[in-house]
This record gives structure tokens, sequence and C-alpha cells, in this order.
């Protein structure tokens, strides 16, 4: 049987890819399918722990943690299409009316 | 190496593998194409973890819904413009991402969770244990949720509507 760390040692390297995502990019689309995929490593984790600890919480965890990627997967792209309306850009580095 | 384990690598490697190419290739609906086969692979491997019932909701929300959505904005805004790549940035970004992953590291070897799973009876992952659990002890941040969802339509409509040339 697959020792439980092979599981989080995958989904530590996913969610470190996610990061690189969310901090190298310059499109604001590649950015949130970025977030996205950080959120499924942490879904991975807590299905590994549900069930080397036989648990029903993890999996009810993952299943609030689906419907807020959802809520913020709407919010987000909505931003996105109200950012370009204004910008024509989806560089976040155009977007700095708030930057000191 | 019996049959599981090497499943369990071909899938990790997979994964790792298009993670990898949703974050580093330049076409954005190519990253999203990545992306849907990430999320594939982890719906497997919530099948090979007993959880079969969020195996098919991963697969129907994210591969179906969510991925859909970000397909129609990519067209939608079309965004034909390449970005910039700065290599000294992308590079710093990438040896910060590496550290914070070693970061990591020391929490996988505590050896406090046990080794091997629970044996898991024929209810587990079931959608009949998700559901009792899910209203019996989480009731109240079910109904948040529902309303949280709510906010989220309403929010996206608002957003996303399109504005009254007033000024």
């Amino acid at each position: 049987m697959i020792p439980l760390h092979y599981y989080l040692i995958l989904s530590a390297v996913v969610f470190a890819i996610g990061v690189i995502g969310v901090l190298v990019r310059r499109n604001l689309i590649v950015v949130l399918m970025s977030i996205e995929l950080m959120l499924n490593a942490v879904n991975l984790t807590f299905i590994a722990f549900s069930r080397y600890l036989g648990s029903a919480v993890g999996q009810v965890a993952v299943f609030f943690v689906l419907a807020v990627a959802a809520a913020e997967a709407v919010i987000g792209l909505a931003i996105i299409i109200s950012v370009f309306r204004q910008r024509q850009s989806l560089d976040p580095q155009d977007m700095q009316l708030l930057k000191w | 190496m019996d049959f599981s384990t090497l499943v369990f690598f071909l899938l990790a490697g997979l994964l790792v593998l298009s993670s990898l190419l949703v974050v580093f290739l330049r076409n954005v609906v190519h990253c999203a194409l990545a992306l849907v086969s990430a999320l594939l692979i982890i719906a497997i491997l919530f099948v090979t973890l007993h959880a079969p019932m969020l195996g098919v909701l991963q697969v129907m929300i994210y591969a179906g819904a969510i991925m859909v959505l970000f397909l129609f904005v990519i067209m939608f805004l079309n965004p034909a413009v390449l970005e910039r790549t700065g290599t000294l940035w992308w590079s710093t970004a990438t040896v910060l991402a590496l550290l914070f992953g070693g970061l990591l590291v020391p929490l996988f070897f505590n050896n406090e969770v046990a080794g091997d799973p629970v044996a898991s009876t024929e209810l587990f992952g079931s959608p009949e244990m998700l559901a009792k659990s899910l209203f019996n002890d989480f009731v109240l941040p079910f109904e948040i949720a529902s309303v949280l969802l709510l906010v989220a339509i309403v929010g996206a409509v608002v957003l996303a509507k399109r504005e009254r040339a007033v000024r």
C-alpha cells in the first residue's frame, strides 16, 4: 500500500507549481487557473488524510472547497471581464490604480 | 512494486507534467486544456483513495462547469497577444517557489500519522456516508455555502453586465 507521505509530497509539488504560476504569469486568466490548481492540491491532501484516518470529515471539507472554488472562479472571471472592458488588457502589471 | 503503487507513480508523473504545462505554456487555450487533464487525473486519484463520489463531483464541477466557464471567457476576450516574458522575474519566482516547497519537506517525515490506511468499510466514500455527515454535522456550513453560491451568481451578473454610457 502507498504510504501517506507520497500523497503529501505529490500535493506539495502541485501546490508549489501553482504558486509559481501565480507569481510568474502575466495573464489574469492563467493566474486564476493556477489558483484552481492550488485548490486541487489541497483537496488531494484532504482526501488522502480522510482515507488514512478513516474519517468522513475530509471528504465533507473537499465538498465545501468545491463549492467555494466554483464561486471564486465565477466572481474572478466576472472581474476579469470587467477589467478587460476598462483597460483592454489582461496584464496584472497594468492594474496599478491603487499602487502608491 | 505492486500494481497500485505503479498506478500511483504513473498518475503522479502525469499530474506533475500537466501542472507544469498549465504554468509554462504560453497559449492560454493550451493552458486550459492542460488544466483539464490535471483535474481529471486528480479525480482518478480520488477514486483510488476510496472517494468515488467526490471523484464524480470533481469531473462534473471542475472539468465540466468551471473549465467551460474558463474557455468561454478565453474565447470572449480573445487574448491573442502573447504575454511578455522576463527571464529574471521567471527564475526568481521559480527559485522562491522551490524554497517554499522545501519548507514543506520536514512535514512529510513526522510519523505521527499511521502509515497504513484504516480498513475501509463498504460504505466509505459512498454518497450515503457523505450525505449523513453533511446533513448531521455540517448543516449550517451547507446552508451558508448555498447562500454563498447565490451571492456569487448575483455578483457575477452585476460585475459582467455591460455598463450604460453615463459619463
